[in-house]
């Protein structure tokens, strides 16, 4: 008992010295803390007051858009721009006067940045000028006590490699609007772009990609003291589009100075291997801003460069419309490959009497000879016996008139008239109406993507429909494979009969584009060829020969062609519009006579290069010469 | 001093076990109170951590203080020479655990610490603190001076500390490594182990240091060098050093207000609603709040202490010692390192700092010391200690 209580004082006397010394460290504690917080307040208050970690965030490299063998079509080159961050100046008005002073801008730009500085979140910074020069730099270097808030980075803007070539297929970007900026916050950052059109247009989700941010620690005076996080956010991805750079430089360059348009698919799965609308312009323009005097240039121009004429250019069809009709009027069983019409030269109904083309008398032809040498005559009295709705139907079934449900943006439907069409306009339809329609005159309206449609179904069966993407990020998208589309409702037997008289057409002496045969051993192409009033068609007009190079530019009938190839095994379709130049034969078929002998002899079609790394797409950023 | 007879007179239960509500009303209730009033001083952190809002810190905390208060007071209940017989059992799962974690536990921070146990995640780091003070206690409960006077007595418990502080190390814990040292120390001189024989281990450990200090992980090299020089890397680990200074040292004598300290509510400490919890305190109360949360945390070390001389056993002192002591080396090794004057050593500040771990540990703690508490008139088996 004594040992026990000897032991507990003993341990008692321990503990109380523990106590106490653990007591001593929590009085240094708080001494120290009186020294930190009461002693020292002043010093670390104003050390709080300067700290400032601001974020913002910075925009993401928007993808890059390649050919499907990997040739760049749309990059993005980095230059220097400057960015005010309104949150960490003391006097924003202040620092803009100051800025303006070393950087003059224009009263428009300064009424956009007052504009932009009241919109946005603090956290978005506001661009103040691109494409800073050298001499832009150093004055904002110098300065920079005197410009807190004002940041210099590096931005990517968005290039064309090639140019005016590729304008219209892949298109362009812009600023986002105001009104698209308050919808979308990431779309206000500074170096956002927005397809606009085009496969830009078409795939702008998937090429924007993720923003960063960055995060940097200020001083008191607004300037940065280093970065404490970066992150560059996610790209947007590679899209790969079906064209071929090759054999859309060479649709360009075919078309040369022609106001007109060129389009080849694939006629297996209607992948678009060249969309070519001449004349064109310089779509990184719109990055940087369109000057003034380049952009009256466009507008007064006749033949419409920023017209996309491939998708959105209407033109009546002429003579290439009658393979439609004669495919209506072989359903309707108004025809055989054996029907035989008689042309004397022209065609009369009631008062008015249609002429052949140049009044040639055909004499007793069927379907195949009038395809050949376009006989007018033959196909005014097969669209009498048709009527235009089942034309229509059959027009329908192959891709015209109606929404092909392409990816492009900006795609017109174009017209095939049909009765109730013209009950809702209020047209009186006239049966002079209905014979013209044979010879894809009158109100037909359509696009050269809608006749490359019609020309690929017609040549394989399957009803494809145009489109540009070929990959997202490397990955197939539908539509790539033949089987993704179905077949077309016209009688196996039918299409033959058309295919063999589009035969005829290019590869046998009399038929109207035989000049233009492939010059190739094994291959050869099939085609049809057009000639269309640009006026509208009356029988007056069609009696006067129009066909002439004395007439005014405007005037002139448009010039058209479509083919496929090769014959045995069609894999390519293509459609051209030359405007205004004359005989379809002279001015649209030798463009798809080069185009098909390209396409034949590289047979691009089905192959492509897919994407194993990405691709290094930002040139490094220099400071351009603006001066 | 105590008197035999008069320790006889106040031990009315003596070997019988006393019911359960008289058991309760020999809680030590002061003690309970500061818990409760530390976890509320939690609380209010939690939620201006949180940019004054309950989620997602202060409120799943508060929970977690419920559910654990519960098992503290259940504990409580729980005779002490019941838990004296765990006191080896659970050193050795705790020593198992360690290698289990070191197996097994997945890495967080670049350092393998928790394991997963369904709900709640454990550091067996934690629990060893308690168990290697149940076990220490347990086997100097009947030790008398002579024995702890020998090196051959008292050489076991030596080894019994160095394996959980090496396994801890091996983690790598530095900072809980360095406490669990302590704690074994503590106890070990609290049962009468010569006090120079520590002086002259610190001194061996202070001449090894900077050996020891090459075979330190690089983070842990990292740590101390920006102690040592924290300007010297303002954004790396040093910014935090120095963010919490300018956080403590901003809060003045009254301090910035409630849900207003900038610091705080900018977010320019990383990860303030654990480690640096208290700099929230000190912005917004001021040095006034900073006293009043420190003085909590001293009533607890004492309290924890009164218990440890009111008891009459040997196993319930040495234990209380040893929880009062973990108790304080964490509020010590917390506010050190807030203060920027230890490296940061990843320690929570226990009822404040937001997280589980160091709750349920701390709780498990102060229920074996409230057991002690209830039970401290009990009398061992063997009638040696009487």
């Amino acid at each position: 008992m004594r040992r026990l209580a000897k032991e507990r004082s003993a341990f008692s006397r321990r503990a109380l010295l523990i106590g106490l010394g653990q007591g001593a460290v929590f009085a240094g504690i708080a001494a120290r803390l009186y020294n930190l917080q009461v002693t020292q307040h002043s010093k670390y208050a104003m050390l709080a007051e300067q700290n400032s970690i601001s974020e913002r965030l910075v925009a993401p490299e928007r993808g890059l858009i390649t050919d499907r063998f990997g040739t760049i079509l749309a990059g993005n080159q980095q230059h220097w721009r400057a960015l005010f961050m309104q949150a960490l100046a003391p006097e924003p008005q202040a620092v803009l006067e100051n800025f303006y002073k070393l950087v003059p801008l224009s009263d428009d730009e300064k009424a956009r940045i007052a504009q932009d500085l009241q919109d946005r979140p603090g956290y978005i910074p506001v661009l103040l000028k691109d494409w800073l020069d050298w001499p832009d730099m150093a004055a904002i270097e110098v300065n920079t006590p005197n410009l807190p808030g004002i940041v210099v980075e590096a931005g990517a803007s968005r290039v064309y490699p090639l140019g005016p070539v590729t304008a219209h297929a892949v298109g362009y970007v812009g600023r986002p609007n105001q009104d698209e900026a308050k919808s979308d916050p990431v779309l206000a950052l500074p170096g956002m772009r927005v397809g606009r059109t085009g496969a830009e247009d078409a795939q702008d989700g998937a090429l924007r990609g993720a923003p960063g941010f960055v995060q940097t620690e200020t001083n008191v005076h607004g300037e940065v003291v280093r970065e404490v996080a970066h992150d560059n956010g996610t790209p947007g991805q590679t899209v790969t589009l079906g064209l071929d750079a090759g054999l859309q430089q060479l649709a360009v360059q075919s078309l040369g100075d022609n106001a007109g348009a060129v389009v080849m698919l694939d006629a297996t799965n209607g992948e678009i291997l060249a969309l070519a609308s001449t004349p064109a312009f310089d779509p990184s323009l719109f990055d940087k801003g369109v000057p003034a005097d380049v952009w009256k240039g466009w507008m007064a121009d006749v033949k419409h460069p920023l017209q996309n004429k491939a998708t959105s250019g209407l033109f009546a069809p002429g003579s290439t419309f009658k393979p439609t009709v004669a495919l209506a009027a072989m359903k309707a069983g108004a025809l055989t490959g054996d029907t035989i019409l008689t042309c004397p030269g022209s065609f009369k109904l009631g008062d008015h009497v249609f002429w052949c083309d140049n009044h040639v008398a055909h004499g007793s032809i069927n379907v195949t000879q009038a395809l050949t040498v376009s006989c007018d005559v033959f196909f005014y009295q097969v669209a009498l016996m048709v009527g235009i709705d089942k034309i229509a139907d059959m027009a329908s079934e192959l891709g015209l008139g109606v929404d092909l449900g392409s990816d492009l943006p900006h795609v017109s439907t174009g017209l095939v008239p049909t009765l109730a069409w013209a009950h809702s306009k209020g047209i009186h339809w006239a049966q002079g109406s209905t014979v013209v329609q044979g010879i894809g005159q009158g109100y037909t309206q359509l696009t050269p993507l809608a006749l490359a449609t019609m020309v690929a179904r017609i040549a394989t069966g399957n009803a494809v429909g145009p489109h540009i993407t070929r990959r997202v990020g490397g990955a197939l998208q539908t539509g790539s494979d033949p089987d993704d589309w179905p077949a077309v409702d016209v009688d196996d037997r039918h299409l033959a009969v058309i295919r063999q008289a589009m035969f005829d057409v290019v590869n046998t002496p009399q038929g109207t584009a035989y000049a233009s045969r492939l010059q190739l051993p094994n291959a050869q192409m099939a085609g049809k060829t057009g000639t269309a009033q640009v006026h509208n068609n009356t029988a007056a007009e069609k009696q006067k020969n129009f066909n002439d190079m004395t007439m005014a530019w405007e005037d002139r009938p448009n010039a058209l062609f479509v083919a496929f190839g090769p014959y045995d095994n069609p894999r390519y379709a293509i459609a051209v519009v030359v405007e205004h130049g004359n005989f379809g034969a002279q001015a649209a078929a030798p463009i798809a006579q080069a185009m098909m002998t390209y396409a034949i002899q590289h047979d691009p079609a089905g192959r492509d290069t897919p994407l194993t790394q990405p691709l290094q797409s930002t040139t490094p950023a220099l400071p351009v010469n603006n001066t | 001093m105590m008197r035999d007879n008069s320790l006889a007179r106040r031990r009315p239960f003596r070997d019988q076990s006393f019911g359960v509500m008289r058991k309760l009303a020999r809680v030590n209730w002061l003690f309970v109170l500061c818990v409760c009033l530390l976890a509320g001083v939690g609380y209010t952190a939690l939620y201006s951590a949180a940019g004054g809002s309950p989620e997602p810190y202060a409120q799943g905390q508060l929970y977690r203080f419920i559910g654990m208060l519960v098992m503290m007071l259940g504990i409580a209940m729980v005779d002490i020479r019941f838990i004296a017989k765990l006191s080896w059992p659970a050193y050795g799962v705790g020593i198992l655990l360690l290698v289990v974690v070191m197996v097994a536990g997945h890495t967080g921070l670049g350092a393998k610490r928790w394991i997963d146990l369904g709900p709640i995640e454990i550091q067996p780091s934690e629990l060893i603190k308690l168990f290697l003070a149940m076990a220490l206690a347990y086997y100097f409960k009947r030790a008398t001076p002579e024995q702890t006077g020998s090196p051959i007595f008292v050489l076991p418990m030596a080894v019994a500390v160095l394996i959980p502080v090496g396994l801890i190390l091996k983690e790598p814990n530095l900072g809980t490594a360095v406490i669990t040292g302590t704690i074994g120390a503590v106890v070990m001189l609290g049962a009468g182990v010569r006090w120079w024989w520590f002086a002259i281990i610190a001194a061996v450990i202070a001449v090894s240091a900077p050996v020891l200090y090459h075979h330190l992980h690089d983070y842990q090299r990292a740590r101390i060098d920006t102690f040592l020089n924290p300007g010297a890397d303002p954004l790396g680990a040093g910014y935090n050093i120095i963010q919490s200074k300018i956080a403590l040292g901003s809060g003045g004598f009254f301090g910035q207000g409630y849900l207003r300290g900038t610091q705080n509510q900018l977010n320019f400490l990383p990860e303030k609603q654990t480690d640096f919890v208290f700099t929230i305190i000190a912005e917004e109360f001021g040095y006034l709040g900073s006293l009043a949360a420190l003085g909590l945390l001293f009533s607890i070390v004492a309290l924890a202490l009164y218990t440890a001389v009111t008891c009459s056993h040997a196993y319930g002192r040495l234990v209380a010692l040893g929880i009062a002591t973990n108790f304080f080396l964490y509020c010590f090794v917390n506010l050190s390192m807030v203060m920027g004057l230890i490296p940061v050593g990843g320690v929570p500040i226990p009822l404040i700092s937001y997280g589980g771990s160091a709750l349920t540990a701390v709780m498990l703690g102060f229920g074996v010391l409230q057991s002690i508490h209830v039970h401290r008139d009990v009398t061992f088996a063997s009638p040696d200690h009487l």
